[in-house]
């Protein structure tokens, strides 16, 4: 919506000050407005749903324990139900709406230089300080927007989605605390404020995830993104503590400013910098080999998989990389990893996720293999192109995660209905909901259509472009790797082409064909309530107009561009930041090359090429698994050979399992048997105070507690003598 | 005021505050066994917080605030001429601040504990006057000699605080075991202190500084001494191998007074540990810096990987402040004044959030040493959720999570050791920390992610007023210094000044 408004604001503007261009340039200066309170108003609605969360708890716990059942409505309602409904989603539409003034704003001048806003010196060392400051500049902007805005958009689906949920208000509590979180990781004017936000959405990630705690496996998914996450964090922070020693400071502006000084083109100091901040992004943004959390990460409610794990919080990594981009700019060798990191995940979770039945694991894939395509973008020096595709990805995977949201949510009221146990997420399960969800369905085919690449929905201007842009690095006069380039290249058309099917699978899976439902169930099978489906209808919209804004001027100028709807806005726009680490690329690579490699072809005649080979992928696929039999889960087979290693997810959970988790447990239980209870019995619980007095001591002696103790510190010293003496 | 120590009257200035602590104990004590407190401790009559037994806890606080004023007199104090066996830096009335801070809260937690476990409220308020009386000398000290006086003063009286409750066996186990085990270090302590003497004179700290530095100390000698006292000091901070008796005695000691261990006997060690290796040893950089590292590696690895594997809360605080013990080991391997500061800094977030951990420890085990394993959190946070929140800020702290003093806390220690270029030891405190993320949030987990398995399950926990009040202002500066942690820092940077030369600015040094 905004995007595209964003865009006809930019034309508009950019009609009226063809001549008064310099006008916009001496008059035009950007003042923040209230950027403070964007940050503040979730936190305020996390501290108001959190008291009336613990509030609603305390009263239940008084109702249990006075003897009497539990009743949600009874009295509480307008405080468990109204109240944090309206703070929820309220507080985020006041944030989108200062945000948006200040979007506005920022349009109105031509900001060169990011705007910092001080509000105290957070840590001070002598010479070294982080002040508690914002940056507003237009990649944050872009991030704001699309925080604030789809955020907004996932409270309001949430309001009907966990309506009858027993723990709404500490949901929404959690969810504005994210919000929070998030917002101060992409406002942040240093990489420790960075840092703050991005340990806070993994906390918030955890709590969310483990929200249904009722349930073992679900607890466990919690854990398991949190412990993940924090292995890339150790990344961040490695990353942090080298750039503190080589600038003395953390914020952006002076490190950006002075890293073409500070650091050699492809030196061993910037590589290893960014290598260790990729490390950070590969954790958070579930990239090879780290993404094994975030599929599990679906346990959690469905619109948090919409906000957290495919909207916003999985693309903090895609905004690390684009934010440094003048330091993955410096090293060459760590933006290949980044880019060959990147393709081979995109690669890797399309073709698991050709062989999930549960919905959300499909989109869970999916979302890994969407953010390996924006790894790729930013790791070829197109970081436009990246952020481009964050925001594409972000309006339709919210949609398609908001439409599954429905979909469970019907199947569930289906199979509650007759009381059966069948799992409500498996595709088996569905078939022909279209018939009953038609809103649904047709805004998630909007969306389906957008992510398989096909034109003019956003997937294809975004996708199209990183694609493009890999082979165009590849090919530049002095790249680095050009055959490495090519197999990056043909892999990411490769994985674009598998992205067609699984999704064409799971729509058809999901809304054709035969219901598998039960007769009994289908009769209870609905459409989502309208507090649900509007705002999948708002992401619709933004599914379809969000690629105009970034249309390439050779597309534009092509058939394939939509005229005056379309414009290379956000190119532009990100100019300011990308700048510098263009100009670190044209000097050391040269010209980017105007064709594709091996068979050449410009990038008109890729773009219409892979377009229509997506068309005809989804086409084909629509009717090979409309043409499939398929059987409802409980009549399944298991299947076999390479389609089991797919639905197994290539083992790699059990992989880890083997080489990493049960090696850590073994090591801690050796540690603790050797060194603690082992030899000795810790407190021996009286066993040893038979007598009293002397004999008391004795006894102690004789169970060998203290003899061990006292041996071990022998022993200790024993070492660190002989270690100093010789 | 200028404090001259040719003359001996000046002396009593120099320790004005521990003099009113030390007379605030012996009133305490005798007020303990006289008239209506007699016998308190068979029938507990009154309020738990203002009746029989708290007078003498609230008449121990006003020692601790008098003291406390004292302790900022001294900072209009000088001293001249030449160096004496007392000091008056500030390094010594920071560590004062962050005894008499332990010393109040756990006073202020112990009300209900002492009530409902029927103590002699007296000798236990004294004992804990005397204890951290004991860790203030430690702390003044610039003499070998002064420091095992406070060091014995201390742990006997910590000593006898463990055994305190004679109805508890395993209170008395861990007494005694404590107590043995710490005779047995006292003794390689002693030994290095008069090497220490043979090698190079004296005992003064500044003295032996100059005689290692000019060189005439006796050089094997000295790395025997350097060696021992290592030994003695990391039997006191309990770092890994060194450890052993910490778990038994935190999980038999009466909780309070595995709070205030925790917090006062650490940080005394730690504060004259420094002391004496950055000042006296300073020119053996090279001699002590591989001891000190392996000890830091090891100590980080092995107690957060222990801690993991914990059931009883007690317990894993116990490996827990271990574990704690191997990061500030690392801010003493760095040796350098960033180091020393955060390590300063450290100790009093240290002290916050563990003593607030230990108080909800206390009240979930009903001020008595029933519930302490990591299955009776189960539900915690939505039967008491102001306790629960409380609980998750200092386990989020202890864990070092952003936002928190302890999060701070972490990242000047890893500061200091940058600008020593330590990159692997910072490397293990980082992966250390991640392991420890497991073993904290575990009890969070439970504490907000299950309901409580039974009915009425926390219906015995109370907090009484006083720890209410400790537990507000724990959360305040905890939080107070996670966000705005430029003053304390500031203060602990300027506290630091003039203490030494700093490992002489070697950077670099591999084990």
């Amino acid at each position: 919506m905004y995007a595209s408004l964003a865009a006809v604001l930019f034309q508009v503007g950019e009609a009226a000050s063809a001549g008064g261009q310099e006008a916009a340039e001496s008059g035009a200066h950007f003042e923040p407005f209230l950027p403070g309170l964007i940050v503040l108003l979730p936190l305020l609605g996390f501290v108001l749903n959190g008291v009336l969360a613990l509030r609603h708890a305390t009263r239940s716990a008084e109702a249990v324990r006075a003897g009497g059942e539990l009743d949600l409505d009874e009295g509480g309602r307008p405080l468990t139900h109204t109240l944090p409904s309206l703070i929820g989603p309220g507080v985020l539409l006041l944030a989108f709406v200062i945000t948006s003034v200040n979007f506005a704003r920022m349009l109105g001048a031509h900001l060169e230089e990011p705007v910092v806003v001080t509000y105290w010196t957070w840590m001070a060392t002598g010479t070294f300080s982080v002040d508690a400051a914002l940056q507003l500049d237009q990649l944050s902007m872009v991030m704001m927007m699309i925080v604030t805005g789809v955020g907004f958009l996932i409270h309001v689906f949430s309001v009907g989605y966990m309506k009858d949920d027993p723990g709404y208000p500490r949901y929404f509590a959690y969810l504005n605390l994210f919000i929070f979180f998030m917002l101060v990781l992409v406002m942040g004017a240093s990489y420790p404020l960075m840092f703050v936000g991005w340990e806070g959405v993994g906390l918030c990630s955890y709590l969310l995830i483990g929200f249904w705690f009722s349930d073992r496996e679900k607890s466990d998914a919690g854990k398991k993104a949190f412990i993940v996450n924090r292995i890339g964090d150790l990344g961040f922070l490695v990353a942090m503590f080298y750039l503190f020693t080589t600038f003395g400071t953390l914020d952006f502006v002076p490190i950006f400013a002075g890293a073409e000084e500070a650091f050699a083109y492809g030196g061993a100091l910037v590589t290893t910098i960014t290598l260790f901040f990729f490390l950070g992004a590969a954790g958070k943004s579930a990239q090879m080999p780290l993404y094994v959390w975030l599929p599990d990460a679906m346990a959690g409610p469905t619109p948090v998989s919409a906000l957290i794990h495919a909207a916003t919080m999985v693309t903090a990594g895609v905004y690390l990389v684009a934010r440094s981009s003048v330091l993955f700019a410096l090293a060459p060798v760590a933006s290949a990893t980044v880019a060959g990191v990147g393709v081979l995940t995109a690669l890797f979770a399309a073709t698991i996720a050709l062989k999930q039945n549960d919905i959300k694991k499909v989109l869970a894939y999916s979302t890994v293999s969407q953010l390996g395509y924006m790894f790729v973008g930013v790791g070829v020096g197109a970081y436009s192109a990246g952020i481009f595709h964050l925001m594409t990805h972000a309006f339709f995977k919210a949609l398609l995660f908001l439409g599954a949201g429905a979909v469970i949510h019907s199947m569930h009221v289906a199979y509650h209905s007759t009381h059966s146990h069948e799992d409500g997420q498996d595709m088996r399960n569905m078939g022909g909901l279209r018939k009953h969800m038609p809103i649904t369905c047709a805004t998630m085919w909007i969306a389906t259509l957008a992510i398989a690449g096909i034109w003019p929905f956003a997937g294809f201007f975004s996708k199209d472009e990183i694609i493009w842009q890999t082979a165009a690095f590849g090919g530049a006069a002095n790249a680095p790797y050009p055959a490495l380039y090519t197999v990056f290249w043909l892999i990411a058309l490769a994985a674009a082409m598998l992205t067609a099917f699984y999704m064409t699978r799971m729509m058809v899976m999901t809304f054709h064909g035969e219901n598998r439902t039960g007769d009994q169930e289908e009769k209870a099978l609905h459409e989502a309530p309208a507090v649900m489906w509007a705002p999948l209808a708002v992401l619709a919209v933004l599914a379809v107009v969000g690629g105009w804004v970034n249309v390439s001027e050779h597309l534009r100028d092509s058939i394939l561009g939509l005229g005056p709807l379309t414009s290379g806005w956000l190119h532009e726009w990100l100019h300011p930041i990308t700048e510098q680490a263009q100009l670190i690329q044209d000097l050391n690579l040269g010209v980017l090359a105007e064709s594709a490699p091996i068979v050449g072809g410009g990038e008109v005649v890729w773009a219409v090429l892979s377009g229509a080979a997506a068309i005809a992928v989804v086409l084909v696929s629509f009717r090979y698994v409309g043409g499939q039999k398929i059987v409802p889960a409980a009549e399944d087979v298991e299947p076999i050979g390479f389609a089991k290693v797919l639905y197994n997810k290539w083992y790699v959970d059990e992989l880890y399992d083997r080489i990493i988790v049960q090696p850590i447990l073994a090591l801690s239980r050796f540690c603790w048997n050797v060194i603690d209870v082992g030899i000795i019995d810790g407190i021996v619980n009286g066993v040893g105070f038979a007598a009293r007095g002397v004999g008391f001591v004795v006894s102690m002696f004789q169970t060998g507690t203290l003899n061990t103790y006292a041996f071990i510190l022998t022993v200790g010293v024993l070492i660190i003598l002989g270690v100093s003496i010789f | 005021m200028e404090l001259d120590f040719s003359r001996q009257l000046h002396f009593f200035w120099a320790l004005l505050p521990e003099i009113i602590l030390c007379t605030f104990g012996m009133v305490v004590l005798v007020a303990g066994v006289s008239g209506k407190y007699k016998d308190a401790d068979k029938a507990p009559s009154g309020d738990p917080s203002f009746g029989t037994t708290a007078d003498l806890g609230w008449l121990s606080l006003i020692g601790v605030l008098i003291a406390a004023g004292a302790n900022g007199w001294l900072y209009g104090v000088k001293e001249v001429g030449q160096d004496s066996m007392i000091a008056l830096d500030h390094f010594r009335l920071f560590a004062n601040w962050i005894f008499l801070l332990a010393a109040a809260l756990t006073i202020l937690i112990s009300f209900a504990y002492v009530y409902r476990q029927r103590l002699q409220a007296g000798e236990f308020f004294a004992l804990i006057l005397f204890a951290t009386a004991g860790a203030m000398f430690m702390a003044g000290a610039r003499d070998l000699i002064v420091i095992f006086l406070g060091l014995e003063v201390m742990s006997i009286a910590v000593y006898a605080l463990t055994a305190f409750n004679r109805r508890d066996r395993k209170s008395a186990e861990a007494g005694l075991k404590y107590f043995l085990l710490g005779a047995f270090a006292t003794g390689f302590f002693l030994y290095g202190i008069a090497l220490t003497y043979g090698a190079t004179g004296s005992t003064n700290v500044a003295v032996i500084a100059t005689s290692v530095s000019s060189g005439a100390a006796t050089a094997g000698l000295l790395t025997i001494a350097i060696a021992l006292l290592v030994i003695g000091f990391s039997f006191k901070v309990s770092a890994v191998p060194f450890h052993m008796w910490t778990p038994d005695v935190y999980e038999g000691a009466p909780a309070p007074v595995t709070a205030f261990m925790s917090a006062t006997v650490k940080a005394a060690a730690f504060i004259a540990f420094a002391r004496v290796f950055l000042v006296a040893f300073n020119d053996s950089y090279t001699t002590w810096f591989p001891i000190l590292w392996w000890l830091a590696a090891i100590t980080m690895v092995s107690a957060n990987l222990i801690a993991l594997v914990q059931t009883n809360v007690k317990r894993m605080l116990a490996y827990s402040s271990i574990a704690h013990g191997g990061y500030l080991l690392l801010a003493l391997t760095a040796a350098n004044p960033t180091a020393t500061a955060g390590m300063l800094f450290y100790l009093l977030v240290y002290t916050l959030m563990n003593i607030g951990a230990f108080a909800i420890v206390i009240s979930v085990a009903h001020q008595a040493e029933e519930r302490q394993y990591i299955d009776d959190y189960t539900g915690f946070g939505w039967t008491n959720p102001a306790l629960g929140v409380f609980l998750t800020i200092f386990l989020l702290s202890l864990a070092g999570f952003p936002g928190t003093g302890g999060f701070m806390g972490k990242i000047y220690l890893l500061q200091g050791a940058a600008e020593s270029e330590l990159w692997w030891l910072m490397v293990i405190l980082v992966l250390t920390t991640v392991a420890s993320y497991w073993y904290y949030l575990r009890v969070a987990w439970l504490m907000w992610m299950k309901n409580p398995t039974s009915d009425g399950q926390h219906d015995l926990v109370i907090t009484p007023f006083p720890m209410r009040l400790a537990l507000v202002v724990c959360v305040g500066l905890i939080v107070y210094t996670g966000i705005f942690p430029g003053a304390a820092l500031e203060f602990a940077r300027a506290s630091v000044q003039g203490l030494g030369a700093f490992g002489g600015g070697i950077v670099g040094l591999a084990p």
